[in-house]
């Protein structure tokens, strides 16, 4: 059972009518990881998270969740969900709606009172414990939606952009959350298209769009190589061709861009360039975000 | 507790907390204050102040109270579609059912959970209100109906009843459009018992049939007349019985009780509805 991945799917698909949401998603998600699930708008990000917990049933494929296949009820025992766009019961207090969720969850009753300390505790909102949710400021709302898929130490813990609405201390909060997940061995599936946070805090992570995954594996494996600009004059076209071969090529006002080159290679890439007739003037080299890594992907793939 | 009870105590909860149901029971007490005090008028009401003797207030107060428990059955009616027809869409909507579905909870369970949350709330609203509206006829004309315990339950089948089919629609129609359509199949069903009845006096069958047909398909209009016989005196059902099929036409009126076999194929309708909803509502996606 420990052995299952935490996450398993094959050729998971999603269309609604004549939009596919989701088109064959194969992926398998170590326990313990973090993994961060990225993509622009309309990705098929949500889609996928709700395929998984067996809210939306798929057009095709197949998956297991914790080792029980999606849709049967035992695959959601031990898993945290923190919603995208939710609403809690507005006319409970915070406190009543984590006692909801303890029941629900099969938490035995003699743990609830410090499962719903700790989780208020975590969350930042140890003293709101009494109030009405349907008070709640929208961040709020959400740092108890956290708190929810916090109990009962799930094994799993499946996170919609879980600060969309949060302030940056809250979005400093949630990666210390994310942390101490980890640290506790909890797998961790974080959708987001915020990449600097999913850079700081993702072990892996899948780069979907419009329901494909177009780049997956660990941060360094994606974001393997340098980019370098150059300034140079009197380049060649043969030249041009010669340096194709470190990578990525752009050219913009005297600047040649090469992504992805691999850093032991960057002075070959300066002597191809000179024998090439090329002057160069200038070189720097920098460490491509993901977020330069992901709208290269993007602009490939559109 | 097991998930159907948890999600039966929530909405319960949901239910009580709601001004709606305030409002209901405060509208309740200030009519039940106006029948009773009219009830108290009745002795008073002969002609030219004379003194109504006892059979002539038992007949009076028996039809009036028919009229008070049709009132009291169209309240529980639309009560219960009102809290029926938006509970599961409202909670797709909102997203509260996101969180709770999330959890290890079947849906068949959720929406199992949510009837008999409903059914429980419409309990606890008709058996006290009942009761007591009941006690305070009898205590002003001394008047207690033959059968106070069987009108109660007719009158909340009948809410269980169109609450069923309420939350079946629910299950895909938004909360208003599914309400709607619930209160006119109920109308529906109310028209079509007396078309029955016109048809039962005139001795046309084909009528006859439609009324029988209606009652089948939405059996409201069958547990109201199950009310109204739990209402009938005995003196009543008697002359009643006298006049024969003209009096089938009146909607207030009932000679017999509905038969056994109507009650369990109502029983069964509810369980087959309550099924479809539950089978539709496991194909929903949230
Ligand atoms: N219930 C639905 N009915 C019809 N289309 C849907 C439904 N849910 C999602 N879609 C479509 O599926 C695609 C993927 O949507 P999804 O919500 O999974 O995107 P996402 O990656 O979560 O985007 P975002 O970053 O905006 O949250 C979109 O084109 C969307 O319009
Ligand atoms: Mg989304």
């Amino acid at each position: 059972m420990i052995d299952e991945p935490a996450i398993r799917t094959r050729d998971l698909a999603k269309r609604y009518d004549s939009t596919v949401a989701l088109a064959g998603l194969t992926m398998t998600i170590p326990r313990g990881a973090v993994f961060g699930f990225l993509g622009p708008n309309g990705a098929g990000k949500t889609t996928a998270v709700k395929l998984l917990l067996g809210l939306a049933r798929p057009t095709s494929g197949e998956a297991e969740v914790l080792g029980v296949p999606i849709g049967d009820r035992a695959s959601r025992r031990r898993v945290g969900y923190l919603p995208e766009l939710f609403r809690y019961q507005p006319w409970l207090t915070a406190r009543e709606v984590l006692a909801l969720h303890c029941e629900l969850a099969g938490i035995d009753r003699a743990a609830w009172p410090r499962e719903i300390a700790d989780a208020l505790a975590t969350v930042g909102l140890a003293e709101r414990g009494a109030t009405r949710v349907g008070t709640f400021s929208k961040g709020m709302q959400q740092r108890l939606g956290l708190g929810v898929a916090l109990l009962g130490d799930p094994e799993l813990v499946l996170l919609d952009e879980p600060t969309s609405a949060l302030d940056p201390v809250g979005r400093h909060d949630v990666r210390e959350i994310t942390r101490a997940l980890r640290d506790r061995g909890v797998t961790v599936f974080l959708n987001s298209h915020l990449l600097a946070e999913v850079e700081q805090v993702c072990d892996r992570v899948a780069i979907v769009d419009r329901g494909r995954v177009i780049a997956d594996g660990t941060l360094e494996e994606l974001l393997r190589g340098e980019t370098v600009r150059v300034r140079v004059t009197d380049l060649s076209a043969d030249g041009r061709a010669a340096i194709a071969r470190f990578g990525d090529v752009a050219e913009e006002g005297g600047w040649l861009t090469v992504r992805g080159i691999d850093a032991p290679a960057v002075p070959d890439l300066v002597a191809a360039l000179v024998r090439a007739g090329g002057r160069v003037h200038a070189v720097e080299t920098a460490h491509e975000s993901l977020e330069d890594r992901f709208l290269r992907l993007l602009g490939g793939a559109s | 507790m097991t998930p159907t009870l948890v999600i039966a105590r929530l909405t319960v909860q949901e239910l009580l907390r709601r001004r709606l149901f305030l409002v209901l029971v405060a509208l309740t007490l200030v009519v039940m204050a106006l029948v009773t005090w009219g009830f108290a008028r009745l002795p008073t009401l002969g002609d030219g102040g004379r003194e109504l003797g006892r059979t002539e207030v038992v007949a009076v107060a028996s039809q009036l109270l028919i009229l008070v428990g049709f009132m009291f059955s169209f309240t529980l009616a639309f009560s219960a579609v009102f809290a029926g027809a938006p509970s599961l869409s409202g909670d797709v909507e909102s997203g509260t059912a996101l969180a709770i579905l999330a959890r290890p909870i079947s849906r068949a369970e959720f929406v199992l959970g949510k009837w008999l949350g409903i059914v429980a709330t419409i309990l606890v609203y008709a058996l006290p209100t009942t009761a007591l509206q009941l006690l305070l006829v009898d205590v002003v004309v001394s008047y207690v109906p033959p059968r106070p315990l069987e009108f109660v339950a007719f009158v909340a089948a009948e809410a269980v009843v169109i609450l069923t089919l309420a939350l079946a629609l629910s299950t895909r129609l938004a909360g208003m459009v599914g309400g709607v359509v619930a209160l006119v199949l109920w109308g529906v069903g109310w028209i079509g018992g007396i078309v029955g009845g016109v048809g039962l006096a005139f001795d046309n069958p084909t009528v006859t049939h439609v009324g029988t047909a209606t009652r089948l398909i939405l059996p409201t209009d069958g547990m109201w007349r199950g009310a109204v016989w739990a209402l009938e005196p005995a003196a009543i059902l008697e002359t009643m019985r006298q006049a024969g099929r003209a009096a089938a036409a009146n909607p207030f009126f009932a000679p017999d009780p509905p038969p056994a076999p109507y009650l369990a194929w109502t029983a069964g309708w509810v369980a087959v509805v309550l099924g479809a909803a539950i089978w539709s509502f496991s194909r929903r996606e949230i």
